[in-house]
């Protein structure tokens, strides 16, 4: 039963853990923007919290066969698996062969802050529905 | 929580940024100074910016702070000067300025400038999500 409460919590906490790993991603994009040879790079967000979530397609997993195996399943550690993440094709060459587009890693940093947010909400939410619910008002 | 690497992240380029600056600040204050009795008049320095990978992984792409690699120094020659009156000219009356440009180090300058302010917004963000997430519920 208490694990149906929380069921419905965890795509939203899923989608939280995710994004702000994005958020750290484009940090880093505009941390080092004036670093000779960086490569920015992007995450596919969509196909990184079908991965975490486990929905739409299925996964691939190891067999866990021997009792000394681990199960590998992606998303499990908590965060996106280096395979949702690509290099950023660059729009503009750079003498110094950096590729961070200082105006697109703005917009999606602000992007993303908005999303933040969002699901901040939505878990805001979710949680007053629970209480009204358990309240039984 | 991934997002308090942002810190790490962006206060890494915050001070590599400002590193920057104080190098652009005592290339523009020796813009005039002229050679010593040896003939070697200041030269010119600049920084060279590297990623330091800075995530709990050590192959983890998305936490990628900066760091100052090197500082090296111009070695082109120095601005030379015909006036025999001054104290320090040489033998055919010439005087040897350092090599510094003052465009280009305030065009480093703007940039520098631009560059911490950006990683000061997005450590800004950052501690607003932060503050966000910890009221959520």
């Amino acid at each position: 039963m208490l694990n149906r409460l929380t069921d419905a919590l965890d795509f939203q906490a899923q989608a939280l853990s995710l994004r702000s790993e994005r958020q750290r991603l484009i940090a880093s994009n505009i941390a080092n923007a004036d670093t000779p040879g960086y490569v920015a790079r992007e995450m596919n967000f969509a196909q990184a919290l079908r991965d975490a979530t486990g929905a739409g397609t299925t996964t691939t997993m190891l067999a866990a066969s021997q009792p000394g195996h681990i199960g590998a399943n992606p998303g499990a550690h908590g965060g996106a698996s280096f395979s949702t993440l690509s290099y950023a094709a660059p729009s503009q060459t750079n003498l110094d062969r950096n590729t961070v587009d200082m105006d697109r890693e703005r917009a999606s940093f602000a992007d993303n802050t908005v999303k933040y947010e969002a699901t901040l909400r939505f878990i805001g939410a979710q949680v007053k529905t629970t209480l009204s619910a358990i309240t039984g008002q | 929580m991934s997002m308090m690497n942002i810190f790490n992240v962006s206060g890494s380029a915050a001070s590599a940024q400002s590193q920057r600056l104080n190098v652009v600040a005592s290339n523009l204050a020796n813009a005039d100074t002229v050679a010593g009795p040896d003939g070697q008049a200041y030269k010119a320095r600049q920084v060279t910016f590297q990623t330091q990978l800075m995530g709990a992984n050590a192959n983890d792409p998305t936490a990628a702070g900066v760091t100052v690699s090197t500082i090296s120094e111009d070695q082109t020659a120095g601005r030379r000067v015909h006036d025999p009156k001054h104290p320090s000219a040489d033998a055919d009356g010439y005087v040897t300025y350092s090599n510094v440009n003052a465009v280009e180090e305030m065009v480093n300058m703007i940039s520098a400038s631009r560059s911490y302010q950006n990683n000061i917004e997005v450590m800004n963000t950052a501690k607003s999500l932060l503050l966000k997430t910890l009221q959520m519920g």
